[in-house]
């Protein structure tokens, strides 16, 4: 019974990743109807920019790691992200927004391979050890059941759900109560309408593309906070996975991606604790042929009717 | 090291481009007086690894070890009045190109000997090819049983994997641990192969295998396979994977508050080990090639010389790669000539060795008998523990 607990809480916070980076599929889902392949290589970006950054930052706040630190490591990487996001869809996406949603899938899959190729080329194809910005540490929940004597959550858990947690509140706040959240959400609804009302198509696009990367970019610092070794291509794995979690939740739908992200966490860690690690991938891909089987709109998505 | 599927592709690639191999034999014969004249006053000697790519960190070890041991030679006069010449070929540690370059090293270069490779899939491909050209050819650390099987020009002078596998589970016996939990690497011959010989071992003296898990090459979160071997009390845990992999499972295990140690093979030496891993790993324990640490005056003298030439300690790699072209200079000593077949002969008959590994003797199937010795990890360090004899 502990252990399955404590699997829970495994799963639960490797949840909390794939929902951060499943939010930024989602939203650009929402309202550009297209999926950016490139979201997963954001986030390996965003675990490069920590790694870049941190030993800088940390001298500030005193050398060793640090809570304040971890946080303006953090901020520093969801900035940086957002402005690569920014980048993506002014140089890659804006100049084919009349071409075909095809052209601009292909392309989203070009830009994917180009910055993780490209990542190899600079930062070097081995993996690298992320520096420690928190100490990370056990703590240890006495219980008095079965096998375990313990239950244990580590701080680097504890952190990702929080702040996965907390940003997802702030994205809500955003998008249920805010100008610029009712035009994105005009803008999914409709966006011929929604321009015609005065919405800024551009600034509202960036905007969206600012949000999902550096949602991926705290993804990527979170992961690498409990597991230090980031290499160019580990936003591959993530990235797809994440995409399946969108797709579960309803893609387009942000707490749908949230939800998804969990399961899907969820799942993994089930089936590798009690039926094969090597059934972990193929199981998780199972489920996007399963949804879009026969539940093409997701957990929280609304069917919608093509109108002919 | 074994590392990886051995690949099939060199030999697509050869049979769709037959001119190629056509205009490499033009080219050598071309060159053929040319390179005679050369060797008159050289013996030239073909070395092919990984400076590049991904498993570049052993290449570079075990070529480093090689050039000092043939500085060395030369320096010492060379072999029969002749200086060796080390003709080193990168293979960019990808597949389909050792057979490209061992083919350039015999056919052009005309080397007497090759030396090569610590990934034993990169070894299997360049292996039938000497074998066909009966040139003797010799891994310093390829572990995978299959190696030498390929034909009797094919020599190593490391350990097996079933020896390796015995070697911890006898550690682990002598240290009374009964209840073992084993966390495989699935995708890794090196790795499944190690967990059988192991696990044949344990069981037969008496232990018991508590719980296997596995995970496959490149994941990052262990905490599943963790918490249920941690759910199962071990005394230990066998962990027969390489360091990438491993500095993680260190470090996560040590956050699930699992504090037993970990046991691993020599798959464990590597550059990032630590620098990942910090101090999860002290008080862990796993099986080696050789010890920099070792007191004798061949080590020692090694260590030193290595040290001054390359800034950096040497490493398994290293000590194997400089025994391996040892023992090749000793051969062609002993053979009085650079001939194929007394050459050949001559390395087969190698007994009692005395190199930076330990004693070397090759047996009939042209496996290295030597000592392994066990490592414990302690303040960021590797320390010696034991040697195990076969």
């Amino acid at each position: 019974m502990i252990e399955f607990l404590q699997q829970l809480i495994n799963g639960v916070a490797q949840g909390a990743i794939y929902a951060l980076i499943a939010i930024g599929y989602t939203m650009v889902f929402g309202v550009l109807r297209f999926i950016n392949f490139a979201h997963g290589d954001v986030y390996m970006l965003g675990a490069f920019a920590g790694f870049y950054t941190a030993p800088g930052i940390l001298k500030i706040f005193g050398g060793g790691p640090s809570y304040a630190g971890a946080a303006a490591v953090l901020l520093t990487a969801m900035v940086i992200c957002a402005g690569i996001g920014v980048l993506i869809e002014r140089i890659c996406y804006r100049p084919l927004r009349e071409h075909p949603r095809l052209t601009v899938l292909i392309t989203a899959i070009g830009v994917s391979l180009l910055l993780g190729s490209g990542g190899q080329y600079v930062f070097g194809a081995d993996p690298k050890a992320f520096p420690e910005i928190i100490a990370d540490a056990a703590i240890e929940l006495p219980t008095s059941w079965g096998s375990f004597s313990t239950l244990t959550i580590t701080i680097g858990q504890v952190l990702v759900v929080g702040c996965t947690l907390v940003l997802l509140f702030v994205l809500k706040t955003v998008v249920l109560h805010t100008k610029t959240g009712l035009a994105m959400r005009a803008l999914s609804l409709n966006p011929t309408a929604a321009s015609l009302m005065g919405v800024n198509l551009d600034a509202i696009l960036s905007f969206t593309f600012a949000i999902g990367s550096a949602m991926a970019g705290a993804a990527g610092v979170l992961t690498s906070i409990q597991q230090p070794s980031i290499d160019p291509l580990m936003g591959v794995s993530a990235g797809l996975k994440a995409f399946v979690a969108a797709v579960l939740g309803g893609i387009g739908n942000i707490p749908g991606a949230a939800l998804g992200g969990l399961l899907i966490g969820l799942l993994e860690t089930l089936v590798v604790g009690y039926v094969n690690p090597t059934y972990r991938d193929p199981l998780v891909f199972a489920v996007l042929i399963l949804v879009l089987l026969f539940r093409p709109s997701g957990l929280l998505g609304k069917p919608e009717r093509e109108k002919v | 090291m074994p590392v990886n599927d051995p690949s099939q592709a060199s030999a697509k690639f050869m049979s769709f481009f037959p001119s190629l191999s056509a205009s490499v034999l033009v080219s050598a014969v071309m060159f053929l007086p040319l390179a005679s004249a050369f060797s008159s006053g050289e013996i030239p000697v073909g070395e092919f690894t990984s400076l590049t790519g991904g498993s570049a960190s052993f290449g570079q070890s075990s070529h480093k070890g090689t050039a000092l041991a043939v500085e060395e030679i030369n320096a010492a006069g060379g072999v029969l009045g002749k200086k060796i010449r080390l003709i080193t070929e990168d293979d960019q540690s990808q597949a389909g190109q050792p057979a490209t370059i061992v083919r350039k090293l015999i056919s052009q270069d005309h080397v007497v000997a090759i030396l090569g490779e610590v990934a034993s899939s990169k070894t299997l491909e360049a292996a039938p090819i000497c074998q066909q050209n009966q040139i003797p050819m010799i891994t310093p650390a390829s572990t995978n049983p299959k190696v030498t099987e390929v034909g009797d020009h094919v020599f190593r002078i490391c350990f097996i994997d079933p020896f390796q596998g015995t070697v911890i589970s006898k550690f682990a016996r002598a240290r009374g641990w009964n209840r073992i939990a084993i966390l495989t690497d699935a995708k890794q011959d090196y790795s499944v192969g190690l967990t059988e010989c192991f696990t044949r071992d344990f069981v037969a003296r008496g232990g018991e295998i508590v719980r296997e898990q596995k995970y496959s090459s490149g994941d990052k979160d262990f905490k599943a396979q963790l918490t249920s071997i941690k759910a199962a009390q071990p005394d230990a845990i066998f962990v027969p994977g390489y360091y990438g992999e491993v500095s993680l499972i260190a470090k996560q295990a040590r956050l699930l508050g699992i504090k037993v140690p970990l046991l691993g093979g020599d798959g464990w030496v590597g550059d990032s080990l630590l620098k990942v891993a910090g101090k999860s790993l002290d008080g862990c324990f796993f099986s080696a090639h050789f010890s920099a640490s070792d007191k004798s005056e061949r080590v020692q003298n090694f260590v030193a010389k290595y040290q001054a030439k390359y800034g950096v300690p040497p490493d398994d790699m290293s000590a194997l790669g400089y025994d391996s072209a040892m023992i090749l200079a000793d051969a062609i000593r002993r053979a009085g000539t650079t001939e194929a077949a007394p050459l050949r002969d001559a390395i087969a008959a190698t007994k009692d060795f005395s190199g930076v590994t330990g004693l070397i003797t090759l047996d009939e199937k042209r496996n290295a008998s030597k000592p392994a010795v066990i490592l414990t990890i302690e303040n960021g360090g590797f320390h010696f523990v034991e040697t195990v004899t076969p």
